[in-house]
């Protein structure tokens, strides 16, 4: 017998305004909207709704909501309903829960517990309307040994840096996790911003060696797509160590998204679920993984950085201490916030820790440890706005990766079904019918506008702390003050309480 | 001129610009009250088969059949470029609605005249309302050589 | 309980002056004494002092240190400690004058040393290294002993009070320098400590900066990777401590440093000549942790030379000026003409754009 659950979403159709153009049941994926030619009239199966929002936004009269159900067991606050339906779920199927996106549950946001000081009196504020305020940065290697040519010149003894116009990229998400257009959005937009994209564990589509200037291709546990064209066609590589929606396990691909397209560019069959190994198999320990920094490094003739990316766990310090010394150039922490395609609910749900803690305590520890230079600290899972690259900039990195965000520009309204390859705004889906919904001249353009818009707000609020390049605002601790912290988690972030004085 | 044009690769065929054609005729600001209980008389169609969909509304021909058959003169070409019709010539012999090679002529509701895209010149819209408001930019309004 | 210099961060607003005599000839610290009294309005009475360079003919060779003493014991723990690491060639109670304006001195004396040798070897430091380490740990391990000037024929006079009665306190009028430099405090908070005013010295580097610089602990977190303690928490500290690393340790030239601190904006730098723009690119690149940003006006003291230098922006004032041998630099033109009404020219320099102030010996031209 499988226990009947009712819905957890409802939606709800104003009769008074629906006009019955069918668009909602057109545009729904799921099948959730019928109409009956009898009465004239449509109704809706909420069984079948994820609360992707797409008939609500697509609705022309507005005659559509979703609504939380107010169906509910016998309250109790240590058993809600969802804890008791996911029992039912698992007694109906035997199976892992399976969840996609980041952890939704209501753990603490550090990044909302912290401000930023502004200038007064002593020290004036810039005003980036009328003086330059400078958001360009380069990440990579800054440890440098000082050498001259026969004029006294310095010579470039750096190694390869990534130069970014604004200090934001966009994360590791794959073909196949996510739709051509979609990844065509991403693509052009990190061009026309002068930033990366990052193709994520997918290999990367032919297409794309076009905008290799502004991508980012990675390695993980699964090799999929590695292969010379793909390194070649890069601007730096991403070894994949972790994730942080699901640290400690590898990649998960339904079959159902694999078509013929991602099965050529992933060099896997189509048809049959990818699932990358948890841990790479030739990388059991932290010198492992300095050889495959330098393989990858040998592979590309030492011209571009190599980014080794690790989940927020809780020896991430020490570890990332570790990473450092191995030739990696570049850290990217993923906190227990960051965004997927397909986890096992459990693991996105418990595993990891935020990306605020973990960046805290790794920019302190390479600081101790004298080798903050040896490495550029990436940091996303997740920033959610201008404000919180500002906070993370000024807690220590030098750059964010945006996932999430950069899909909510695309349409995403967070259902968080991308495992069940539906996705009625075309983004996390390789049915055609819905790839083309998202239509790429109008993504990238959104998604160039979030970004422009978010280095506006960097630039304000850089002006207001008197600040007027993002280099300044690099590890400035002082420009923080923690609000609704405790004694250890104020030690943790090495701030202060909002009110304490410099 | 400034044609509309559709790009089937983005169509999601949802109909959505019959609803916004139809609602711009109405010169009603309200859609609800525009739309709700009555039959929808657009001047664009989505066409749909095999996989494809695309829209279809008057392409503003250059030598329009349509002006060359209208036994009334109540279809010309403006100077601006637009095939329009006079409601007031049409005496409602609907040849205009058999030669179209593209359907985008058609009866109006009250089975008098003749009705067809004016590119909302007709209306308060000022632009073509099916452009605004179609959801994946298929159909665009703009200058083609 | 007012908190003492260095369990807070301390910005202030201020004062600052400077003159050279490019021929070498010394002139005494009276001078530089009323051209600050002119700019007494920049301070408030919480700090002031001066560094001369040039001042200690006769025991050139070594390393001058004067200490603040809080206490007897402090100075037992000091000497021990020196005794241990130097030779001391001579030492003595630096000879000050009694004003009403200037209350509350500690124990301030004066040692001439030069490092054991048998010590410097097993360091396996350079010299100046072995020195600048002994520096800090008296600083940061000996309670109520505070080292404030450490150069070679060099010295820094400072203290709680208006600049120009800290200048008489020292009895400068008796001592002869090719180059001063002064400051007038006007910090934002009220502290009584000696060793936190200004200038800031580090072996022959001396500082005095007016502004409050707005990337103070970006540029803290990252020179304390270097074995710098910021422990004063101010901003002429980590600007000394930015100079030492870039200059001492990773041998950058001044200009170069400068370059660094104050940085080009991209957008000027993408239009400067080729072989500019590529090393002003590359600084950048090298170290972007150590730009400066909000306002500062900086004058750097070191053997044979001033350096001024402002904030990219220009925040605030600062001018130069020339009377034949002679340069200045100085916070307000009134403190210069004070002095010297007669100039051959005087000008303001850009924001970020380093002035240098030579000995001619050192090659060192009119400019």
């Amino acid at each position: 017998m499988n226990m009947y659950l009712y819905p957890e979403y409802e939606v709800v159709r104003d009769e008074s305004r629906c006009i019955s153009c069918r668009v909602c049941e057109r545009q729904c994926a799921n099948l959730v909207h019928s109409f009956d030619a009898e009465t004239g009239k449509m109704s809706a199966d909420s069984a079948k709704c994820v609360n992707c929002h797409r008939c609500v936004c697509l609705c022309p009269s507005h005659a559509l909501k979703i609504v939380k159900s107010d169906d509910t067991y016998k309250v109790n606050a240590n058993w809600d309903n969802q804890t008791i339906n996911e029992v039912y779920k698992q007694a109906n199927s035997g199976g892992v829960l399976l969840s996609s996106m980041g952890n939704p549950k209501p753990y603490p946001v550090y990044w909302d517990k912290m401000l930023v000081n502004a200038s007064q009196v002593t020290n004036p504020p810039i005003d980036p309307l009328r003086e330059p305020m400078e958001t360009q940065i380069y990440l990579g290697k800054r440890s440098v040994t000082i050498e001259r040519d026969e004029r006294g010149k310095l010579k470039d003894t750096l190694a390869p840096q990534l130069k970014l116009r604004v200090p934001v990229m966009f994360s590791a998400m794959s073909y196949g996790s996510i739709s051509y257009n979609a990844h065509e959005a991403l693509a052009r937009a990190a061009e026309e911003l002068g930033t990366f994209y990052n193709t994520g564990e997918g290999g990367l589509h032919k297409d794309f060696y076009r905008y290799g200037k502004n991508t980012i291709v990675q390695v993980a546990s699964g090799r999929f797509g590695v292969f010379k064209d793909y390194l070649e066609n890069a601007a730096a590589i991403e070894i994949k160590m972790g994730q942080g929606a699901k640290p400690g396990i590898g990649g998960h691909l339904p079959g159902a998204k694999i078509t013929a397209d991602v099965s050529e560019t992933r060099m896997i069959p189509q048809g049959v679920d990818a699932i990358s190994p948890a841990p790479h198999h030739d990388i059991y320990s932290i010198e492992d993984l300095r050889q495959l920094v330098y393989s990858l490094k040998e592979a590309t003739e030492y011209k571009k950085p190599v980014i080794v990316k690790i989940a927020a766990v809780h020896n991430a310090a020490a570890i990332a201490s570790g990473i450092a010394r191995s030739g990696a150039d570049i850290i990217a922490i993923d906190g227990y916030r960051g965004g997927t395609g397909a986890a096992p609910t459990r693991i996105r749900d418990h595993v990891g820790i935020p990306i605020e803690l973990a960046l805290a305590q790794v920019d302190q520890r390479l600081r101790d440890e004298g080798i903050r230079d040896e490495v550029s600290l990436v940091v996303g899972g997740s920033v959610r706005s201008s404000a919180d690259v500002v906070k993370a900039i000024a807690m220590g990195a030098d750059a964010c990766y945006i996932g999430t965000a950069a899909l909510l520009a695309l349409g995403c309204h967070l259902c968080r079904s991308c495992h069940e390859g539906k996705c009625n705004w075309g983004i996390a889906t390789q049915r055609p019918d819905l790839v083309k919904r998202l239509n790429p001249d109008l993504g990238y353009k959104r998604l160039v506008n979030l970004v422009t818009a978010w280095d506006h707000e960097i630039r304000e609020m850089m002006g207001g702390m008197g600040i007027n390049s993002v280099e300044a605002l690099r590890g400035n601790r002082l420009m923080l003050r923690g609000i609704g912290l405790t004694d250890a988690e104020l030690r943790i972030l090495g701030i202060r309480y909002a009110g304490e004085s410099m | 001129m400034k044609r509309v044009y559709v790009n089937e690769k983005w169509c999601l065929g949802c109909h959505l610009c019959e609803y916004e054609c139809a609602f711009a005729a109405t010169g009603l600001s309200d859609i609800v009250k525009a739309l709700k209980g009555k039959p929808v008389y657009p001047r664009i169609r989505v066409e749909e088969g095999d996989g494809v969909c695309f829209s279809v509304n008057c392409r503003h021909c250059r030598e329009p059949l349509c002006v060359q058959s209208c036994i009334s003169g109540a279809l010309s070409v403006g100077g601006d470029g637009v095939v329009r019709i006079d409601r007031e010539k049409c005496v409602g012999c609907l040849t205009c609605v058999l030669v179209c090679p593209y359907g985008a002529v058609m009866p109006a509701p009250d089975g008098h005249a003749a009705m067809k895209c004016q590119l909302c010149t007709d209306n308060a819209c000022g632009e073509p309302n099916c452009v605004k408001h179609c959801p994946n930019n298929a159909i665009v309004y703009e200058e083609r050589g | 309980m007012l908190m003492r210099e260095g369990q807070f961060r301390n910005p202030s607003g201020c004062a600052v002056t400077g003159v050279i005599d490019r021929s070498g000839k010394p002139m005494s610290g009276e001078g530089m004494i009323e051209a600050i009294a002119v700019m007494h309005d920049r301070s408030n009475g919480l700090g002031g002092g001066f560094a001369g360079y040039g001042i200690y003919p006769h025991y050139k060779d070594y390393y001058a240190f004067h200490l603040f003493y809080d206490k007897k014991e402090a100075q037992a723990d000091a000497e021990a400690f020196l005794c241990r690491h130097f030779e001391i060639v001579y030492s003595s109670e630096i000879q000050t004058r009694k004003l009403p304006s200037v209350t509350d001195e500690p124990l301030i004396f004066r040692y001439f040393l030069a490092p054991l040798p048998q010590k410097l070897r097993n360091s396996h430091l350079d010299e100046r290294e072995y020195v600048a380490r002994c520096v800090n740990r008296i600083n940061s391990e000996t309670d109520g002993a505070y080292v404030f000037s450490s150069g070679k024929n060099m010295g820094i006079f400072k203290g709680v009070g208006y600049p120009e009665d800290i200048g008489r306190f020292y009895r400068l009028e008796e001592y002869g320098g090719y180059a001063w430099t002064c400051h007038g405090r006007y910090p934002t908070n009220t502290p009584g400590w000696w060793g936190g005013a200004h200038p800031f010295g580090l072996l022959d580097f001396s500082v005095v900066h007016n502004g409050e610089i707005s990337s103070y602990d970006a540029n803290r977190r990252y020179i304390e990777m270097f074995g710098y303690q910021c422990n004063l928490q101010t901003d002429t500290e980590v600007i000394t401590y930015i100079v030492d690393y870039l200059v001492r340790k990773r041998g950058l030239t001044l200009e170069e440093t400068a370059h660094v601190i104050a940085a080009s904006f991209w957008s000027t730098i993408a239009e400067k000549g080729e072989t500019e723009r590529e090393q002003e690119t590359l600084l950048r690149r090298m170290f972007p942790s150590l730009l400066v940003t909000g306002p500062f006006s900086v004058i750097l003291g070191y053997e044979g030379g001033l350096m001024a230098l402002n904030d990219r922006l220009k925040l605030r004032s600062m001018v130069c000026a020339e009377k034949g041998d002679l340069a200045y630099i100085s916070s307000e033109e009134s403190a210069i003409r004070k002095i010297c009404p007669d100039l051959d020219r005087v000008w303001m320099p850009a924001g970020g754009e380093p002035v240098i102030f030579e000995l001619y010996e050192k090659g060192g031209r009119a400019q």
